[in-house]
């Protein structure tokens, strides 16, 4: 099972962390902090998958966004590799071109969709299309909703509410 | 592209923006203070909050939280968020709570029941978004909560594909949590049939049978023949027929390496007709990698190869298909020269794997060229560990003389990072296969002057060990120690080596004036001041034994331990051994001297230490048992650490292999007596080899209690109901007699009136040279105790007084009777123990590679009966026992759950008598 997952920019911005057991959150920055720098020091052309304490840790760079995720020593470290590529499709066709910026800014729904595609460290759905569309379906949801709410937004940063 | 699609919150755009443009570190935590104040404010403010706002500031908390701040408030208003009918709240408040809440918070209670009401709710989008939440914190209330129903959602018939996948992720996870949760039997065979289901959600499905079969492999197993079905109609279809599933051109890759790993769960299937399926697949599988790809994307390579590497994983597992073993060999041969580091990496690995097959290992061995040159030529340290990896799974003893020199090449150069791991693999191999021991010990002193740092003890105390059991290499030894000690800047490792050596077997090299005694000494002695104490401790054990083995420089040596610099060092250590070895030299006679200072005898051959070093690097790589090292090296170096990780090496072994081991070791100590009696500052560590001593009499009722170079003491008890009788035996071990010799059992405060002990025959009050007496003592258990009585011995040798106290092996469970029972009652009085306070349980991790019969063992030999059918679950072990004492039976019972994955055990301990349970468990949690 995949134990966690982390998106992170080239400056070692945490920009997505999922965690799929129960670790203490002093624990957590400890991982993060010991990852990102050990992510961010290896050259590019180097291979994918690091050994760390009793993971392994696969990790594969787009464009600003380092994304890594640390699996299990029995695990298929070539198909965590097309997990991170499958989730990063999802995304980029959700958002349209993904960039680091939509994941700053939507953060929440980067969560949603990972929901969608991750669940309890294993793949729920290895299909772009069906997790898209259920991601798609929940957004039609808060559709309906969407006006009448986007109005008072407004009117609340204003103040006028 | 920014988007704002579905709906947007501004003010949280706004937030975050504003954070984005932040200058400096401090700016960014004064607007992030802003809005924690502001936030806090609304929450507190008497207005209620409508669901929108308390949406939009849940979220921004749930961002800083995000950015690396605490957050402490805003969970209440998330919870309430749960029960909002507008699913976006919903969804908002379940997210926070997932990343937020820990699982001990106090309102989990509040979350499960808003869980509760989501999980029945009619839309599918409500009762996954509560799956969610579940599969995402996962606690142990949760498993109790919802691992009934659970499974009741993944076989209905009404649920969507989406929502029983879902379900089938989330059991996963609370069984995982708690693997109790579920009844794995009543189950079994509706989820082993989700493998025939249409649908192609069995990716999720399978993850969960593939935990089952780990957990419960008997229930289970029926999935074998189907997943060797649903396998095969994978790799035979095209990559057109399964539509989304196919990646890249490869049919279902995530599916087919769950089915793969799901395989290795069992043995390979007996039955001719499926056994003869699963190896077509397998040919199938590596058929395909010969065909021309279909697309020249990264994603196709690597996803038919992730299969590849499973389906050579299964074939490795089942180990009985030599044709197969030998062409995964040969087509991951091919990939140690593929362009892709990758790939390089992964057939390293797996070749690892194959050399440990008698089928492959010839074929593995064959493509020995290529791995030493990836050790030379990659660019990568990984796949370079990798390679150093398949080396030492191949060398043999046609090859080792090359793969030893050439890891003593690249070790040179090689990274910092694995340095101490490669030092051990020479050392292990080199002793492996030395067929001739000039070789060993000139890889040995060749490894520490390339890598001294890297050389740990183990190291060197086991180039001593050998160099002491083997006559022939003794003088090839000294000599060579000799030559590498004139090295100008020579590592302190060597120093170590050499003076050990040297004090053991300089003298096969006196003859020689160019090493003569002098110049042998002042060479040590030379590097003497460079050294750390606990080298400069150990030199001066090799001073004293020079003294020994060559009279001719005692005035020399006098001299350097008299000096102030030893007699007055600040370090204790150092001033105490001067001091004693001084004495020693100076008042007695030359025939007491030989005798303390007589050659080591040889050490019990045992394996190596250094391989229990590796294992505990790499557990997967090296699969022999762990042994203890020879204590006599505790001697020559009282420093702390040798001692320690003498202890972690015992605890990490099998306990009661590793008691006599150390006791034995113990025994060793002896050796010197004088020397032992006289440091006064290793009485504390005396004192923690006889409490791990005292341990293993736990679990049984003879053996031998304590020894030093005086005396020994057996001992043999009987135990039955509150009684007990011990039988001690004293044996003089040595030749005059042991006067005044008196043997008391005391009770401290704690076990006054709890234990009646009355002693049934006296020793006598003088043991002759070599003759063994014996003690009675009968007690009876009034009430319930901890801990045990002590017993003081008193006697005089050669009119020294000597005193020593003994833990007497009493302890509570010698007490307690096993009381055999069926499930129906096991459980039934399981409940009646219910109370908080009736109950104790600890988590920890597994001390010992966990295995049920051992464990079983254990249980009974303390004194509990092992129950077997009555856990519904084998891999748990359940006990039940009565402790009985004059005043009162106390009855207890037991359950050990292993979790194998996270190798922890939870015990669990419920009693009639709080203390007695929470007793138990402490006196239990260290021995599985």
């Amino acid at each position: 099972m995949m134990k966690f997952m982390l998106l992170f920019s080239r400056q070692g911005k945490v920009r997505l962390q999922k965690w799929f057991n129960a670790i203490g959150d002093k624990e957590r920055k400890k991982i993060i902090r010991e990852l990102v720098s050990m992510v961010l020091s290896r050259r590019p052309k180097m291979c994918n998958f690091l050994d760390w304490k009793d993971y392994k840790v696969v990790y594969k760079r787009y464009a600003s966004l380092f994304f890594c995720c640390a699996i299990e020593e029995s695990d298929n470290e070539l198909l965590a590799l097309e997990c991170i590529h499958r989730f990063v499709e999802i995304l980029d066709k959700y958002f349209g071109s993904v960039c680091e910026l939509d994941i700053i800014f939507n953060f929440e729904k980067a969560y949603f969709i990972l929901d969608e595609f991750l669940l309890a460290g294993e793949i729920q759905e290895s299909s772009k299309n069906k997790v898209l569309r259920a991601v798609e379906n929940s957004d039609s949801l808060q559709e309906e909703n969407q006006e009448a709410e986007a109005t008072r937004s407004i009117l609340e940063e204003f103040g006028l509410s | 592209t920014v988007s704002s699609r579905g709906d947007a919150m501004r003010g949280l755009a706004v937030f975050i923006s504003d954070i984005r443009n932040c200058k400096s570190k401090e700016a960014e935590s004064k607007r992030i203070n802003k809005e924690l104040a502001n936030i806090r404010s609304k929450f507190k403010g008497d207005k209620t909050l409508d669901g929108y706002s308390k949406k939009k500031y849940v979220c921004k908390l749930l961002f800083i939280f995000l950015l690396g701040h605490d957050i402490d408030f805003g969970h209440m208003e998330a919870v309430n968020l749960l029960s909002s009918n507008k699913y976006t709240e919903k969804q908002i408040g379940y997210l926070f709570i997932s990343v937020l809440v820990s699982s001990n918070s106090d309102l989990m209670k509040l979350i499960i029941q808003n869980i509760k009401n989501d999980i029945s709710s009619p839309k599918p989008v409500h009762v996954n978004l509560a799956l969610h939440c579940i599969a995402n914190i996962g606690s142990v209330e949760m498993s109790e909560a919802f691992g009934q129903e659970v499974p009741k959602l993944l076989v209905s018939a009404h649920a969507s594909a989406s929502v029983k996948q879902s379900a089938a992720l989330c059991l996963l996870r609370l069984i995982r949590t708690l693997p109790e949760a579920m009844t794995y039997a009543e189950w079994a065979s509706r989820v082993i049939h989700l493998l025939n289901d249409q649908h192609m959600w069995l990716t999720a499905a399978t993850s969960l049978i593939h935990t089952l079969s780990q957990l419960s492999p008997g229930d289970y197993k029926g999935c074998v023949s189907l997943a060797v079905s649903r396998l095969s109609r994978i790799v035979t279809s095209t990559y057109t027929d399964l539509q989304d599933y196919t990646y890249y051109f490869v049919p279902a890759p995530w599916l087919s390496v769950k089915l793969l790993r799901l395989l290795q769960c069992y043995p390979v299937p007996e039955e001719p007709a499926v056994r003869g399926r699963l190896v077509e697949c397998l040919e199938t599988i590596l058929n395909k990698c010969q065909e021309p790809p279909k697309s020249k994307k990264v994603q196709h390579s690597n996803s038919k190869n992730a299969v590849l590497f499973e389906a050579i994983n299964l074939i490795i597992h089942i180990d009985s298909e030599p044709n197969l073993l030998v062409r995964a060999c040969n087509q991951l041969g091919q990939f140690l020269q593929h362009r892709e580091t990758n790939l390089r990496y992964l057939a390293l690995e797996s070749m690892c794997l194959l050399a440990g097959s008698e089928f492959s290992a010839d074929a593995v061995k064959k493509h020995r060229e290529t791995v030493i040159n990836a050790l030379k030529t990659e660019r990568d340290v990984s796949v370079r560990q990798r390679a150093v990896d398949l080396l030492y799974a191949m060398c043999d003893k046609t090859n080792s003389e090359e793969i030893v020199a050439e890891m003593l090449a690249y070790l040179k150069k090689a990274d910092y990072a694995i340095r101490e791991e490669m030092v051990l693999k020479v050392a292990i191999l080199s002793e492996k296969y030395a067929s001739d021991y000039t070789w060993y010990v000139d890889t040995i002193l060749k490894l520490i002057r390339v890598a001294g740092d890297y050389v740990s003890e183990e190291v060197w105390h086991r180039v001593i060990q050998i160099v002491i059991n083997r006559d022939d290499a003794q003088g090839y030894a000294a000599k060579t120690v000799f030559e590498n000690l004139q090295a100008p800047a020579c590592h302190e490792n060597m120093v170590k080596v050499g003076g050990y050596i040297l004090g053991e077997f300089g003298n096969l090299i006196a003859g020689d004036e160019r090493s003569s005694p002098l110049v042998q000494f002042n060479l040590l002695h030379s590097k003497f001041h460079l050294c750390t104490p606990s080298t400069r401790a150990l030199l001066l054990s090799t001073y004293i034994k020079f003294i020994n083995l060559f009279p001719e420089i005692k005035p020399t040596i006098q001299n350097v331990l008299q000096n102030n610099n030893q007699l007055r060092n600040a370090d204790v250590e150092l001033q105490q051994r001067a001091l004693e070895y001084s004495q020693l030299s100076s008042i007695t006679s030359q025939d007491v001297l030989a005798t303390v200072l007589e050659e080591m005898p040889p050490f019990p051959e045992r394996e190596s230490s250094i391989l229990a070093k590796l294992k505990k690097k790499k557990p997967a790589s090296v699969q022999v048992s762990l042994r203890i090292f020879g204590v006599k090296i505790v001697i020559l170096s009282t420093n702390d650490n040798v001692t320690s990780s003498f202890f972690s090496t015992v605890n990490n072994s099998n306990i009661e292999a590793g008691m006599v081991q150390l006791y034995l070791a113990y025994i060793q100590c002896c050796f010197l007596p004088i020397i032992i009696e006289l440091l006064s500052k290793d009485l504390d560590n005396k004192n923690n080899i006889f409490a791990h001593c005292f341990l293993v009499f736990m679990f049984k009722n003879s053996g031998v209690l304590f020894e030093n170079a005086l005396i020994q003491v057996g001992v043999k008890c009987e135990f039955k109901e509150q009684y007990g009788r011990v039988g001690l035996f004293f044996g003089n071990k040595t030749g005059n007699q042991l006067q005044n010799f008196a043997a008391a059992v005391s009770l401290g405060p704690e076990h006054q009136g709890k234990i009646n002990v009355a002693t049934q025959k006296e020793p006598p009050s003088q043991i002759d040279g070599g003759a063994q007496v014996q003690h009675f003592i009968n007690l009876e258990c009034i009430s319930m105790f901890s801990g045990s009585p002590n017993l003081q011995l008193r006697y005089q040798h050669s009119s020294a007084p000597q005193q020593v106290t003994l833990k007497l092996p009493v302890i509570i469970n010698k007490f307690m009777e096993g009381v055999d029972m069926n499930s129906g009652d096991f459980f039934s009085r399981w409940k009646q123990l219910g109370q908080p306070t009736q109950e104790t349980q600890k988590i920890f991790q597994a001390r010992h590679p966990i295995d049920t019969e051992a464990a079983r063992t254990k249980l009974t030999g303390f004194g509990m009966c092992a129950l077997t059918n009555v856990d519904p679950n084998p891999e748990n072990l359940v006990g039940s026992g009565i402790i009985k004492t004059k005043t009162s039976q106390i009855g207890c019972l037991l359950r050990l759950e292993p979790n194998k994955q996270a190798k922890m055990y939870r015990l669990t301990v419920r009693s009639s008598v709080g203390e007695a349970a929470a007793l138990i468990c402490s006196m239990l949690e260290e021995h599985f």
